[in-house]
């Protein structure tokens, strides 16, 4: 009995040894790439920003101006996203919003888009989905321009019932054999202009004041 | 290690025993990553890192791995390894890293991964165990850059493409449009392409290795090697 206690013990001993040095490992390497990981990520979103925004039209910092947005039905979201304001000398310029279309052909569709202040689109890209390659894939701006048909439409311009796919007698294009992708897509756009609207001038105050330097 | 003993290393991994062909092990990223080249040679290559360091550091240890633990304990180490490769991946090669996605933390889980820490590195010393990890692991890049390149083709009528996630924007003139105006076909690019295709790849290496010992048994010549790896 005590031999296979003892032995046991060794073995625990032995397993705790490797599992702190391979802590250790991890949490050196965690602590090593952490700044060059948080750099690129927010380099990445940057570029996809400049994509929505040109850097000219706004003066602050876009990445440090963040509102917190409450998930959402009207965004498609079930957790709190970050939302990044674009302001000229200090007045509000456009919103970068994250929203969810719940219904794509197979699953959520993942966007990011810009709202000017009057409500009109700076554009809008697919940050994720699972859409079959080569059908529904057109989405993504890698694959076809067809995103960019959001650019400068806005709800005023446009009324409710345009805001369809064409087949369901709307004002987007849609590629044959794949209605159902643009179709969410489409939808989760409206609805996210129609949160925009509703929530216009809160979501143009930042969580934080501004950094130093910064006009207000 | 000897020279021989190399030979028969590197020989075992890229061919007699190649985890893709023979040893069928690690079929998960094989067949998800595999529709452009430039995804299956990086998650191969990804892996074939992550072998050799898993290998390298198993080998020193192996006599103060109590029998009973050794499986957790290698698990533990490869699974270090994966994430430390996974952070430097997401810090230096991002565009990669999310392409590569949810299959890099999935090396853990490659059985061919631990399958060499079991059956050779715990019982070899560091040398030839970081050597055989590195001759599987290229072994595996090889299968999954053949069989990229076939689905790629097939599927999109290119090759290369994506190889600007590498090598930056200028890259994007790299990619080779195989066959022009080509409107794709979807079966290779999805995941029976990949069943299919490695269907075929096995078929041909069982053939060549047919081919070659009919050629053994007919003229009783010193044993020569059949061609070199394809791809």
């Amino acid at each position: 009995m005590k031999r296979i206690a003892r032995s046991s013990i060794q073995t625990a001993v032995n397993l705790v040894f490797f599992a702190i040095i391979g802590t250790a490992a991890l949490s050196s390497t965690y602590h090593l790439t952490r700044d060059t990981i948080a750099a690129t990520v927010e380099k990445a979103k940057l570029k996809l920003v400049s994509q929505l925004l040109p850097p000219s039209s706004y003066d602050n910092n876009i990445m440090q101006d963040i509102r917190t947005v409450e998930a959402d039905e009207m965004l498609g979201t079930d957790e709190a996203t970050q939302a990044h304001i674009a302001r000229r000398d200090g007045k509000p310029v456009a919103v970068v919003l994250e929203a969810i279309a719940p219904d794509g052909y197979s699953g959520k569709i993942s966007l990011i888009m810009a709202i000017h202040q009057d409500g009109s689109l700076g554009g809008v890209r697919v940050v994720k989905h699972n859409e079959t390659p080569g059908l529904g894939d057109y989405i993504d701006i890698a694959k076809h321009d067809w995103i960019k048909t959001f650019d400068g439409r806005s709800r005023s311009l446009f009324p409710d019932g345009m805001w369809k796919v064409r087949k369901d007698g709307g004002m987007f294009d849609y590629m044959a054999g794949a209605t159902v992708t643009p179709r969410a897509v489409v939808k989760a756009v409206n609805r996210a202009l129609q949160y925009f609207e509703a929530h216009r001038d809160e979501l143009f105050i930042a969580d934080t004041p501004p950094a130093k330097g910064a006009r207000i | 290690m000897t020279l021989t003993e190399m030979k028969d290393i590197a020989w075992n991994g890229l061919w007699k025993q190649n985890p893709g062909l023979v040893q069928l092990l690690g079929l998960c990223p094989l067949l998800a990553v595999s529709s452009t080249v430039i995804n299956a040679v990086s998650l191969g290559l990804a892996t074939t890192l992550v072998m050799i360091l898993s290998n390298a550091a198993i080998a020193p240890v192996r006599s103060y791995v109590p029998n009973e633990i050794r499986i957790p304990v290698f698990v533990l180490i490869i699974a270090v390894l994966v994430t430390v490769v996974q952070y430097l991946m997401n810090a230096y090669l991002y565009g990669l890293y999310i392409v590569l996605g949810i299959f890099v933390p999935l090396i853990v889980t490659n059985c061919i991964v631990l399958a060499r820490a079991e059956s050779f590195a715990s019982k070899n010393p560091v040398l030839p165990s970081a050597f055989d990890g590195m001759m599987m692991g290229l072994g595996l890049t090889a299968v999954l850059a053949v069989l990229g390149g076939m689905r790629e083709i097939v599927g999109k009528g290119t090759l290369l493409s994506g190889i600007d996630l590498l090598f930056g924007e200028q890259a994007k003139a790299w990619v080779i449009p195989v066959i022009p105006d080509y409107h794709g076909f979807l079966l290779a690019i999805l995941p029976p392409g990949a069943f299919i295709g490695l269907g075929l790849i096995i078929a041909a290496k069982n053939w060549l290795d047919l081919r070659a010992s009919k050629k053994i048994s007919s003229q009783p010549a010193p044993e020569t090697l059949p061609e070199a790896v394809q791809g």
